[in-house]
Parts: C-alpha cells; structure tokens; sequence
C-alpha cells in the first residue's frame, strides 16, 4: 500500500493566510493544491513534508482574463480549465494542444497549473508551453509580490525560484499582435508522459519573424529553452528549411538520458523533428494558414 | 484530525489521519467496498468517485481535501432497485468481464453522459481513456457508454 508519510494538515482561507503558515512552519511544509504531483511523489518518499497547506478552497487563485496588454492566469486553474478556455485557445492554442495529452480527463479535473510549474518535472508540458510564450510567474511572499520570467524560474530538477515562505499566485502572459502557437508531443501511450516535448511561438511582423520562442520536455535535467534555436530564427522570414535547421539546433542542444522511454539518439531525433513540427504549425496558426 | 464528508448524500464522521487517501477512507465505511484500490499511482482509475460530479481518482487525494465536497460512489447508481443506465448498458453489452475496471468507468461515464448526453465515440474513448481495462479491449465499454446514451434520449423523448 502506498500512503504519505505523517504530515499536518491545515486548510487556508486566503492567500495571505497561505503565506503566514509557510512563514510560521519553515521548510518543511508544502502547499497543496491538486496534488497530483505532490502526493505520488510523498507515497514515493522523494517528497516529505512535515506541513500541507491545502489551498483548494482559494477560489480568488482560480481564473483566466485578458488584463491590459497580458492575459493573466491564476495558480489553482486547473488544467479541465485550461483545456477549455476559449479566450486561452484564442491567443494561445498551444495550450490546448498540450493539455489535450496532458495525462488524461480524469486527472485533468484536479491538477492546476501552478502545481504542474512548481514541480518542475522536466518532462511536464506546461513548463515547456510557459517558456515558449514568454510567461512571467508573479510569486508572493510576505514582503509583497516579485515577478520571474520563466528562463529564472526554472532553476534544476524539481527547483524553482519559489523561495521558503513564497507562493507562486499567477502566470501572465504578455499579449502581442501576429502571434501563433503549437505544442507537439510523443508519448508511449495515451496519458503518459513525453518520450519527447516541443512548444513553439511565433510573432510574424511584415513576413518576417519578429519574436520566437521555442521550449523542449523531457529531454533533459529541466525544460530546455532553445535561446541558440530562437537567435537563429529571429528576423528571418518563415520557411520549413529555416524550421527543419531550428530541429537540428534542438537536437544538438537538448541533453536527454536513456530510460524505458528511449534512448539517446531517438530522443534527440524526436526534439529535431518536433520543435520543427511545433515551428511550422505555430506559424501557419500565426498567419491563419492552419490546414 | 476529525473528518466529515459527504458520501453519497450522507454525512460521514470520522477521526483520521491527515494522509488518510479518499479511497481508503470511501471503502472503510461499512457498506461501500465498490470504489475499487487499484494502482495507487493515479494510472488504472478503478478508484474513480465523482467529487462535485466531476470524476477523479481518489487515490490521489486526500480525505481531508473532501470535507465541504460531495463525494459519490459507484453505490449511488442504483436507486430502490433500478439500475442506473449506464449499468444497464454495461449489463446489455457486456462491458465487463472481471469486473476491477468497472465501478471506476460506470462513475467516468456517469459524468461524462451528464455533460455530454449525446457524445462521439471518440469523446467517449477520450474521457475513459483515464482508466484502465484489461478484460474487454474496451470496444464493449464504448457500445455500453453509447447504448446508455441512447436509451436516456428515448427516455427523455416518451416524456
């Protein structure tokens, strides 16, 4: 039977409350929101904390809205939401595209982007789609809020820029003309996750790309950001031999381990192959081509 | 910790452990084994409940998450008797043959036809697809999904 170790439970009743309790409690104690993450990582003993802060019942965290020039989404929106959004799959479809192979339906319901970004699992979709887009992740602490760009907030294996005391509360997403999207996955089977993972954006200005960012799962100690892949594409104009060179920039610089998944030289042959596929649908999306 | 949730309309009160998992604390009342233990990775979905009649595997989360909620289990189908639908149409073709898998998808497909009264194949093949059957190749889950959304149409037409 697989059971957490002993921990204390509390449940809070407001985000300021959420932050006193991490305050109070030091670092053994851990948020908990869909825990679908967390809690098979406690049955496994790899996670261990000595306090859970359920915050569930933070509806306040929960939401997704086009705030000024960004579009603003809440910690505790689970990904059922995500995966609905009009207003998301309207700026942003390669939400929607991850989240239709993000595990399944059922654990859809529970987990929360917030949960997905802090556990930092190299192989989770969402971090890759955050860093392609160019989100910022707004954390709170008892001091008041800082905001972290998604390159800062990724810093190893399972480690974010969440401090001792901190929440991350929002991720938002600056909104710009000409914009187009696309996650691209491969897995063993339905709901498993990636042998190998691509994201993709493009903002297309005047035939040419004016802004590219291009992210890879799984193939790595954490989410890769392609800077050398987004250097070479940037102010070029779109082409699938340009694509198909980002693929081998991806392919060169991702560092993927062999394990039941594949080994080393499919891995890198799927994040060539991918990060293309994601460029090409991103752009055709952008330029409103999509067959 | 004390506990008190709602479990198929009923209050149930109890003194637990705060990592007590729903499913453990479900099948420790007397009278609802149904929900089944399976994995306890969140992979096979024979733990499926409805929490707020949204399907989820209550291996992964906590009794003490569920206070405030409602909690259904495969028990609530039958009511004085009747089967509900989708167990019929589980019964009528014969969606089932060792019986692990089923508490877990009668309560995925529940939530799905009370969404989606009228879904394709493929939207019922999607929202199954969180669990796992080793007997049927699900072929015989789908028709059972679809015969139950047909019967509850003509149902609702005789009306």
């Amino acid at each position: 039977m697989q059971t957490p170790a002993s921990f204390e439970y509390e449940r809070a009743t407001s985000v300021e409350g959420a932050i006193a309790s991490l305050q109070r409690l030091g670092s053994g104690a851990r948020i908990i929101a869909g825990g679908h993450s967390l809690l098979p990582m406690m049955k496994l003993r790899l996670a261990n904390p000595e306090h859970l802060i359920d915050i569930n019942d933070l509806a306040e965290l929960s939401y997704i809205r086009e705030q000024g020039d960004e579009l603003s989404i809440g910690a505790l929106t689970r990904h059922v939401e995500l995966e609905k959004s009009e207003l998301l799959a309207r700026h942003f479809p390669l939400f929607r595209d991850a989240e239709n192979v993000i595990a399944d339906p059922v654990v859809r319901n529970r987990g929360t982007i917030g949960g997905s970004l802090c556990q930092a699992d190299a192989a989770e979709d969402l971090s890759a789609v955050c860093s392609a887009v160019k989100a910022k992740a707004v954390i709170r602490g008892a001091g008041g809020e800082r905001v972290v760009g998604m390159e800062d907030f990724h810093i190893g294996p399972y480690v974010t820029a969440v401090g001792e005391g901190e929440m991350l509360t929002e991720v938002r997403i600056p909104l710009r003309p000409g914009g187009g999207s696309a996650h691209e996955k491969v897995e063993r089977r339905a709901g498993d996750w990636a042998i190998a993972a691509a994201s993709a954006a493009v903002w297309i200005e005047g035939g040419k790309i004016a802004d590219v960012g291009v992210a890879l799962g799984a193939v790595g100690p954490t989410t890769i950001h392609l800077s050398r892949a987004e250097e070479l594409l940037r102010g070029k104009a779109p082409s699938e031999g340009l694509f198909a060179q980002a693929g081998e920039i991806a392919s060169a610089d991702c560092s993927p381990s062999a394990d039941g998944r594949g080994p080393i030289d499919y891995k890198r042959h799927l994040a060539s192959v991918l990060t293309t596929r994601a460029l090409s649908r991103a752009t055709a999306r952008a330029l409103h081509q999509e067959a | 910790m004390h506990v008190s949730i709602s479990v198929n309309g009923e209050q149930v009160s109890r003194e637990i452990e705060p990592r007590q998992l729903l499913v453990h604390f479900i099948r420790e009342t007397p009278d609802l084994t149904g929900t089944h233990w399976g994995c306890d990775t969140s992979n096979c979905g024979a733990c499926v409940v409805q929490m707020d009649g949204q399907p989820v595997k209550s291996c992964t989360i906590l009794a003490a998450m569920c206070e405030g909620h409602e909690i259904r289990t495969v028990e609530s189908l039958e009511v004085d008797g009747q089967l509900d639908p989708i167990q019929m149409g589980f019964h009528e073709q014969h969606a089932l043959q060792c019986g692990f898998c089923t508490p877990g998808m009668l309560m995925t497909a529940r939530a799905l036809l009370d969404e989606n009264p009228n879904p394709t194949d493929l939207e019922i093949r999607t929202a199954i697809s969180g669990g796992i059957c080793r007997c049927t190749g699900y072929k015989n889950i789908v028709s059972a999904v679809r015969w139950a959304a047909e019967y509850e149409a003509a149902a609702k037409q005789e009306v």
